[in-house]
């Protein structure tokens, strides 16, 4: 181990990152359905752990149930961040069974099935943000961004202090805007990525380390 | 699921009227009357706690053939200044419109304006 590496493993560093910063945070992955949150999981978990998180689908509403990974660590030149990364369900206002059907040619049964743990899922990921100290939250660079989901979420984070990231996801679609993106939200970092193809994702990872790993100061609701 | 008779209801709500409402009673009154058909615009909308209640109120109340969820589209909370930061001028939510999924489509949204769409076929009784 080099002098560098034991350094970092030392009492002393933990104590200097026990005061100016956090070298552990759960971090969840939020947005609305079908924008590439497992996906962009997915290239998270492999870029740096080799494995993967779920499966991901065209169908809206794929991941159902909330699933993590613990300890998976990020390195960017000196620094790291060791995190806890929560794949979120999709949140959604409405969820109409029938879409299912007409749109992705679902029998009937399974439509409403998807559809009840649908509205689950989506109650799962609301809970989930007593319990994290960050998002990515994911937002399709090809569509409106002002949904009330995107402006709900980034209110109650603001609301309890937590860094959030916007991935402006699916940079590689023709018809991608991430500035529009950028002037939405002004007030939060947007970093333009596609997480099929990994394009831009080091930067994120970057960014990442730079944003989960200030000391803050969370508000409890 | 109540509709008025050849049209669609559209309520805009003062903001004295859920004033006085706890939380929870004011996301009750607001999801029972759009289970009810109705559109509300809200003078004040509500906060993001609220808003992510409402969220999952709205899907533990889905019912897949009479309610699928809600359409909502507000504004973030107004900015406040650091003067009335320090003399505690909290920040107030800012309009929103609120329906039914079935009856009500957010067309586009901006900084300026919240365009929306009743789908037609759903007022008439």
């Amino acid at each position: 181990m080099g002098i560098l590496e034991r350094f970092r493993e030392s009492k002393f560093s933990k104590m200097i990152k026990k005061v100016f910063g956090k070298s552990h945070a759960k971090i969840g992955i939020y947005g609305p359905p079908n924008v590439g949150k497992t996906t962009l999981a997915n290239r998270i978990l492999r870029d740096w752990t080799g494995d993967i998180m779920g499966s991901v689908s065209e169908v809206p509403h794929e991941t159902r149930r909330a699933k993590w990974k613990n300890n998976i660590r990020i390195n960017n030149g000196g620094s790291s961040l060791t995190m806890d990364l929560v794949d979120t369900p999709g949140i959604a206002t409405k969820i109409d069974f029938k879409e299912f059907m007409n749109m992705y040619g679902m029998d009937k049964d399974a439509s409403r099935m998807r559809a009840k743990e649908a509205t689950e899922g989506v109650i799962e990921a609301i809970r989930w943000l007593d319990d994290i100290d960050g998002v990515v939250l994911v937002m399709d660079a090809t569509q409106d961004p002002f949904t009330q989901v995107n402006v709900t979420i980034i209110g109650n984070l603001e609301a309890r202090n937590l860094p959030i990231l916007i991935a402006a996801n699916k940079i590689d679609a023709e018809n991608a805007s991430p500035a529009t993106l950028k002037s939405a939200f002004p007030q939060h970092p947007v970093i333009p990525i596609s997480a099929l193809t990994g394009y831009n994702t080091e930067n994120l990872y970057t960014m990442m380390v730079k944003e989960f790993g200030k000391k803050r100061h969370k508000k409890r609701r | 699921m109540a509709k008025k008779d050849g049209g669609i209801a559209f309520n805009l709500i003062s903001h004295q009227k859920l004033e006085h409402l706890s939380s929870s009673d004011k996301l009750k009154y607001i999801l029972n009357e759009v289970k009810e058909g109705r559109i509300l615009v809200l003078e004040h909308g509500l906060t993001p706690t609220e808003q992510a209640k409402l969220i999952e109120h709205t899907m533990k109340e889905i019912n897949h053939d009479t309610f699928i969820g809600i359409e909502i589209g507000g504004y973030e909370n107004e900015k406040v200044g650091f003067f009335q930061r320090v003399f505690g001028v909290a920040k107030k939510p800012r309009m929103t419109v609120i329906g039914p999924a079935h009856l009500l489509k957010m067309v586009h949204k901006d900084n300026d304006m919240i365009e929306t769409t009743i789908i037609p076929g759903k007022g008439a009784s």
